[in-house]
Parts: C-alpha cells; sequence; structure tokens
C-alpha cells in the first residue's frame, strides 16, 4: 500500500543522505522524496512516498525513527491529511490543439505560466490523483517535459508534526 | 584552559574514563599523534594494521562494557577501519572510531588520501559525525561516546580534517557534563501494561522457552536473566552472542539454539507454546526456515531496539526496554504472585526435553590417532577451568568452541556473530587482554582465519599481552568445505589450504613461543605447559582431523526440527 511519510529531521549536511541511503541499503522503495528547511531553520522537513506491505512500512518507520538525526516523524496516511504535490508541464499547444490544452488547464484549476506560439509551461497543483489525471486528459502525445515536485502532506485539524 | 584540537582529543578522552586507543599514524592525525606524543593517561597501542585495530578496541569492549577507542588515519587507514567497523556495528558494539581527514577546504578535491569516510562509514555505522569546526569538536566527542554507548550500543565514527587539530589553533576547552540531543532518546523502560501482558503469557505457559541472546551480555542483565530463569524453573537457550548470560553447565540450560545449536534448543524451540525472547533479534542462523519456525508459540520479545521487533517473526507481546529493567520488573510481578505454570506440564515438558537431550547430539567420535577438534575444546576448557576470555575467528573452530567450551559468566565469550569476520580473533584477544593483564585470554582460531590478521603477533610482543592462540588446523577451510560437502557433491572449490607457513617458527619469528602438537595424547600435557607460560604468547598449532564437520546442523530452508545430526547418530 502506498504511504506519506513525513519526518522532522535536524538540518544538517548529510541527514538526507542517511535517509536516503537507508531506503537504497534495505531495498525499500521511494516513490517521491522531498526536502526542505522548516520555519524553524535548524529543522528540516522530508515527504516520503513510498509502498510496501504493513511489515515493511513499520520496519521503515522504526528503521527511520532509528537514524539518530530524525527528530520526529509521523504516517499521514494513518490519519487524514492533505496531500499536495506540484507540477510544471510543457505542452505542445497549436492550432486547435491550443484552446483544448487552456479548456483543459481551467478544469484542472491550473495556470499557465508561459506561452509560444508552440508550446504552453502550465502549472498544477494537487494530489496524486489529480496530476494524474490531468497528465492523461492532456495525452501523451503532447507532452513535451513533465517535472513534478513530488508528494508534501500535512495532518488536518490542529495536531502538528512539530517539536 | 585552551587547548588545540589533539589536546581536545586527549583531555577529552580522560574525561571519558579512555584507557587505551587504538591506533596506526598517518598524515591527516600527525597533529593528533603529536598532542599524544608527552603524555601518559590515555595509552595508545600501536597496531600493525588498522583491521587489528578495530578489532582489538571492539574486544576490549566486549569483555568490559566500556567503549572501545580507534584512531586512523583518512584514506586508507579509514577503508582498513571498515570491516572492523561493520564488525562492531553488526553486534552491536560500543566503539568510537577517530579518522584523520584532509584539510577542511580540500575536502572534496581528491585530494591526497582523501575518502569520503562519512559516506563509506555511513551504512555500518551507529552515527557518525564530520567535525565542522575546532570550538564543536568537544561536544561532538561527548556526543559520539553518548551515541555509542546507550540505547542499543553501536561504533560511531567521528571524521576530523586536519586543520582542525593545527597545534597552534586552540580554543577554550569546557568538556560538556550532559548532552541533549532531541532527535535522540533512547527508550530504557519498558512498558508496565506490556510487562504485565508477557508475565500472564509467560505464567500460563505449558511448554516454555527462554531464547535469550547477545542483548543481556550488552546490557549486563545475566543477573536478573538468571533470576528469573530460575523463578520459573524454564528451560534456556542462548545465541551464539548470548553464550554465558546464563551459566552453560546449569542443568536448566539446553545449550544453543540455531543452526549449530543442540537438538534439544532446536525442537524446544518448535514445540515450545511461550517463547520469550530476550535481547535477542531472530537471526536467520537462529530462526531456521520461517514458514516453519515456532509454529506453536505466542511470542514475548524484549529489546531496547523498537527495529528489533517484529522485523523478521511477527510477536505477540513486545516489550520495547532496556533487558536488566524489564526482567527486574518481571522478576517483582513474578515473586508477588502465587500463580505459576501448572506443574505437571512442566515436568512433562522437562521429560520431553531429557528426551531429546538423551541423543546426545554433541557426542563425537574419539581417536588416539588423530586429535579431534572438539577434543582440543573441551581440554582448554579443562586447563583454564571453564573460567578464560575465549575469543575466536570464523568457521568451524568458532562454533566447536559455542558448543564445547560451556560459559558461565557473560562477556567471556568474544567472536563475530552478526557479520563473521575472519580475522577477529587475535585481535580482539589483544584488546581483551590489555583489559584484564593477569586473566587467561585464549584465541581459538584456524589456519585460514589467522592469517587474516596475523600481523598483530608483533603487536603483541610489544605490549606483552600473552595470548594463547590455540589453531585447530584442518588444512581447510573448514566451515566452507562443510558446506562443500553437503550442498556441492563435494567439489572442494578452493577451500583447501595449500602452501600454509610453518606457524611455530612464524610465531619463534615473531618473538613468541610456538608449539605444534599432532599426536592426541599429547593434547592435555601441551596445553598445560602453554597455560604455565603465564607472561608468553603462545602458538599452539593443533594439527587436527581434516574432515571433521560440525554438528548438528539445520541445513538451509530447514525448520528447528528437521536438524541433521552427525551421521552415526542417526542410523542410532
Ligand atoms: C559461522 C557462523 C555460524 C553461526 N551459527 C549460529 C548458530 O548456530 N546459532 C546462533 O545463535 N547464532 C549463530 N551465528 C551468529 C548469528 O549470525 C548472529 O550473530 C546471532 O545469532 C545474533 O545473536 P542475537 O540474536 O543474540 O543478537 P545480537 O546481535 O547479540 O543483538 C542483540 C539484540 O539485543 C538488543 N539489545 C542490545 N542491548 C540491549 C539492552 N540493553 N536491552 C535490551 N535489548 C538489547 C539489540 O537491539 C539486538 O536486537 C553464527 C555466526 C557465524 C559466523
Ligand atoms: C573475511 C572473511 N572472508 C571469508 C569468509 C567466509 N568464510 C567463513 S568460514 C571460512 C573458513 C575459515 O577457515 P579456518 O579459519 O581454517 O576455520 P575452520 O572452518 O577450518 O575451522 C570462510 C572462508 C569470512 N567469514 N570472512
Ligand atoms: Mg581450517
Amino acid at each position: 500500500m502506498r504511504h506519506v511519510i513525513a519526518v522532522l529531521l535536524e538540518n544538517e549536511s548529510g541527514a538526507l543522505s542517511r535517509v536516503a541511503g537507508l531506503f537504497s541499503a534495505r531495498g525499500y522503495n521511494i516513490e517521491s522524496l522531498t526536502v526542505a528547511p522548516t520555519n524553524d531553520p535548524t529543522l528540516s522537513r522530508i515527504t516520503i512516498v513510498t509502498s510496501g506491505t504493513e511489515r515493511v512500512i513499520e520496519q521503515i518507520i522504526k528503521q527511520l525513527n532509528k537514524l539518530v538525526e530524525v527528530v520526529r516523524l509521523t504516517d499521514l496516511s494513518e490519519i487524514s491529511c492533505i496531500e499536495r504535490e506540484i507540477m510544471l508541464v510543457k505542452v505542445r499547444a497549436v492550432e486547435s490543439g491550443r484552446e483544448e490544452v487552456k479548456r483543459l488547464t481551467d478544469i484542472f484549476r491550473g495556470r499557465i505560466l508561459d506561452v509560444t506560439d508552440t508550446s504552453y509551461v502550465i502549472e498544477l497543483t494537487g494530489d496524486d490523483q489529480k496530476i494524474t489525471a490531468f497528465l492523461d486528459a492532456l495525452g501523451p502525445d503532447n507532452l513535451l517535459e513533465v517535472v513534478r515536485s513530488g508528494a508534501t502532506g500535512i495532518a488536518r485539524g490542529e495536531k502538528a508534526l512539530k517539536v | 584552559m585552551e587547548l588545540s584540537g589533539g589536546e581536545v582529543l586527549i583531555e577529552a578522552l580522560k574525561e571519558e574514563g579512555v584507557e587505551y586507543i587504538f591506533g596506526y599514524p598517518g598524515g591527516a592525525v600527525l597533529h593528533i599523534y603529536d598532542a599524544l606524543y608527552e603524555q601518559n593517561s590515555v595509552k595508545h597501542i600501536l597496531v600493525r594494521h588498522e583491521q587489528g585495530a578495530t578489532h582489538a578496541a571492539d574486544g576490549y569492549a566486549r569483555a568490559t562494557g566500556k567503549a572501545g577507542v580507534v584512531l586512523v588515519t583518512s584514506g586508507p587507514g579509514a577503508t582498513n577501519a571498515v570491516t572492523g567497523i561493520a564488525t562492531a556495528f553488526m553486534d552491536s558494539i560500543p566503539m568510537v572510531i577517530i579518522s584523520g581527514q584532509v584539510q577542511s577546504r580540500f575536502i572534496g578535491s581528491d585530494a591526497f588520501q582523501e575518502v569520503d569516510c562519512i559516506g563509506i562509514t555511513r551504512p555500518c555505522v551507529k552515527h557518525n559525525f564530520l567535525v565542522d569546526s575546532l570550538e564543536s569538536f568537544a561536544e561532538t566527542i561527548k556526543k559520539a561516546f553518548h551515541v555509542a554507548t546507550t540505547g542499543r550500543p553501536g561504533p560511531v565514527v567521528i571524521d576530523i580534517p586536519k586543520d582542525f587539530t593545527t597545534p597552534g589553533i586552540k580554543v577554550p576547552f569546557d568538556y560538556p557534563k550532559t548532552v541533549e540531543m532531541r532527535s535522540y532518546t533512547p527508550a530504557l523502560e519498558g512498558h508496565p501494561g506490556q510487562i504485565r501482558k508477557a508475565v500472564d503469557l509467560i505464567l500460563s505457559a505449558r511448554r516454555p522457552m527462554i531464547y535469550s541472546g547477545g542483548g543481556v551480555v550488552l546490557g549486563d542483565a545475566s543477573e536478573q536473566l538468571t533470576k528469573f530463569s530460575r523463578l520459573l524453573n524454564y528451560p534456556v537457550t542462548n545465541t551464539l552472542m548470548g553464550l554465558g548470560a546464563f551459566p552453560s553447565t546449569d542443568p536448566q540450560f539446553v545449550g544453543m539454539l540455531g543452526m549449530h545449536g543442540t537438538y534439544e534448543a532446536n525442537m524446544g524451540m518448535h514445540d515450545c507454546d511461550v517463547l520469550i525472547a530476550i535481547g535477542a533479534r531472530f537471526d536467520d542462523r537462529v530462526t531456521g526456515e520461517l514458514e516453519s519456525f515456532c509454529p506453536h508459540a505466542k511470542i514475548v520479545h524484549v529489546d531496547i531496539d523498537p527495529a528489533s521487533i517484529s522485523k523478521n517473526v511477527k510477536v505477540d507481546v513486545p516489550i520495547v526496554g532496556n533487558v536488566a529493567q524489564v526482567l527486574g520488573e518481571m522478576i517483582k510481578l513474578i515473586e508477588a504472585t502465587d500463580k505459576r505454570a501448572d506443574e505437571d506440564d512442566l515436568n512433562d515438558w522437562w521429560a520431553q526435553m531429557r528426551g531429546w537431550q538423551s541423543k546426545e547430539c554433541l557426542s563425537y567420535d574419539q581417536s588416539d590417532e588423530v586429535i579431534k577438534p572438539q577434543a582440543v575444546i573441551e581440554a582448554v576448557w579443562r586447563a583454564t577451568n571453564g573460567d578464560a576470555y575465549v575469543t575466536s575467528d570464523v568457521g568451524q573452530h568458532q562454533m566447536w568452541v559455542a558448543q564445547y567450551y560451556p560459559f558461565d559468566k557473560p562477556r567471556r565469550w568474544i567472536n563475530s556473530g552478526g557479520l563473521g569476520t575472519m580475522g577477529f580473533g587475535l585481535p580482539a584477544a589483544l584488546g581483551v587482554q590489555l583489559a584484564f593483564p593477569d586473566e587467561t585470554v585464549v584465541c581459538v582460531t584456524g589456519e585460514a582465519s589467522i592469517q587474516m590478521c596475523i600481523q598483530e603477533l608483533s603487536t603483541c610482543l610489544q605490549y606483552g599481552t600473552p595470548v594463547k592462540i590455540i589453531c585447530l588446523n584442518n588444512r581447510y577451510m573448514g566451515m566452507v568445505r562443510q558446506w562443500q560437502e553437503f550442498s556441492y557433491e563435494k567439489r572442494y572449490s578452493h577451500s583447501y589450504m595449500d602452501a600454509l607457513p610453518d606457524f611455530v617458527k612464524l610465531t619463534e619469528s615473531y618473538g613468541h613461543v610456538g608449539m605444534r602438537i599432532e599426536n592426541p595424547a599429547d593434547v592435555d600435557k601441551s596445553l598445560q605447559e602453554a597455560f604455565a607460560m603465564k607472561d608468553r604468547l603462545v602458538f599452539m598449532d593443533f594439527v587436527t582431523d581434516q574432515t571433521e564437520n560440525v554438528y548438528p546442523m539445520i541445513e538451509a530452508g530447514k525448520g528447528h526440527h528437521e536438524m541433521r545430526l552427525k551421521p552415526s547418530r542417526e542410523l542410532a
């Protein structure tokens, strides 16, 4: 099953490679991994999307917790959460296709950031499903370049992952 | 007090109560070596290879429970240390390794003797630190010792760029008394509710087994384990790493379990209804085929590392905590109640156990023509009154010590279980002997293993460590040969040890005493002779039966109840 794990870790050089190294060394799967500092500059936040059996996910969480630089983590999939990813996509847009792409972008509440005679760059934010649906709607033939940030996530309600 | 980086290190080691530092010099640590020069508080042991330094520090740590300390230079110094670091990591041994690094401004430039030590060691350390300023050095050392020795212990590397140890550059020294690390807070106390639940289950058992491991040794909880086990009168089995945590000569002890464990211990595992796992990690050498592991048992598991719990085997009552504390609480609960396992059930279980024991799975064919390796180990046990510190290398000889030298005390049996590192035995013995100069220290080895760190004979001479080396010389990588015999139709591919040195002469050229023993009748006598040489290292080259195998054995893919016994036994 797909899991989204949010990790707070010390914002120190090398901390990220410990997390990445853990996944490769133990053969865990990473679908995406995002990282950036938080409002507290001593902390970084990582969001990892992974998948595996219940046993594997349990081990991933335990092994992550064991890393000395990991301060706290939560499996967002276990609770009600909001998940967002940003995508920048460059699509071919010529003749009648230009109008069609713009219409799709509006339906998906994307934004066109760059326009040339033959292409658009579109920004779209959403969860995994929405982004995949948008790409499907655009059709594989029109895609020139796809950049996905990987998922980030946050729990609903007052409960917060913080120190 | 204003100190240079090198002096900071030495003062910090003093504060940590470090007696010995095992090391080897080189460019990146020369400033540190200069600081080591005129001081006596921390004794430096000059090994002959950095692998030796790590194993010696490791042996010291296993025997004393204190962190072993290593100092190596950058590049090849660091890479040579990796095997020893990984060895310590796999067996959860507290160690602090200081490695020199090129000057901070050259890092990343492929400078002379630069390797990414942090990157190379990352997967085989508990944690590592690249020192980023002289100011943070003392605190980093404090953290390193803290992390290495608390929770589930392990090796910690401190990589220090050379410019932070420059003699002229000094900082005020104030060694922190304590450390706070918000990201590192090992659990110490078991959850009371879980402990109560475990005790209920334990007391309702009909066919219980206590399966304890290295965690009891690491957590200094032998006393508690022994009390707990005696209170219950349940059969006790130990892993290879746990031997000595419960007295092996106690009738309640049913031997080691696992691949080369006893028939009774493994049958007990298979048939038990409640398994009490204490400080053990369900290693594959122990469980055999997971499909048929303890098919009837409810499992209690006490471990300080949550990640050890339900990693390989799903358990019913997990308890995360320090084994001494958790056992202490369990003992209190058991003492406070009259409830006990049903007496008839327990008697039946013991009768069953005694039935399995009557197979005498460890009996072996005696011979007066060729020296039987098992007989040598039994003779060593007699010659040392069963009270020596025994290190070993890896192979058949290691298993024979585990089987034929019953350890009654913890921290006496010192071997590489998790990584299985050949070359471990001799340097480890050096470390142990330095820790306990007046104790008998034995290194049991094979003719193949000993050659992997033989150079440490020189170190042993320099520091006068009178280790007794028992080489079971079968002219084979016996363990490899055994597998080839069983699984590769006796195609002994590259397991024969040809062109062996004359170990007697070799030892003598290192300035020690060498003996070759070829006749079974000479075994006891020559051991007496060797052990009488209290202040000499003696290398005893026992020419043993070439094709002896380690029995019993669980072969790959088999369960505990499918042990292979010695051939003649199976017919009987
Ligand atoms: C050739 C060869 C053959 C082998 N054959 C066998 C065999 O037949 N049988 C066998 O048993 N082994 C065998 N081994 C060894 C095996 O590979 C493992 O090293 C061993 O089984 C692990 O022992 P353990 O489970 O006690 O764990 P250890 O590696 O000793 O781990 C200790 C466990 O205790 C926990 N712990 C540490 N400190 C504490 C504390 N204070 N409180 C609570 N928990 C703590 C740790 O988190 C860890 O989970 C063999 C090795 C070799 C090289
Ligand atoms: C460094 C290293 N290389 C290879 C092995 C694989 N291995 C395990 S036992 C063994 C043979 C050991 O031979 P010896 O030391 O003579 O001991 P014996 O089994 O004959 O008692 C080998 C090669 C290992 N454990 N460690
Ligand atoms: Mg051999």
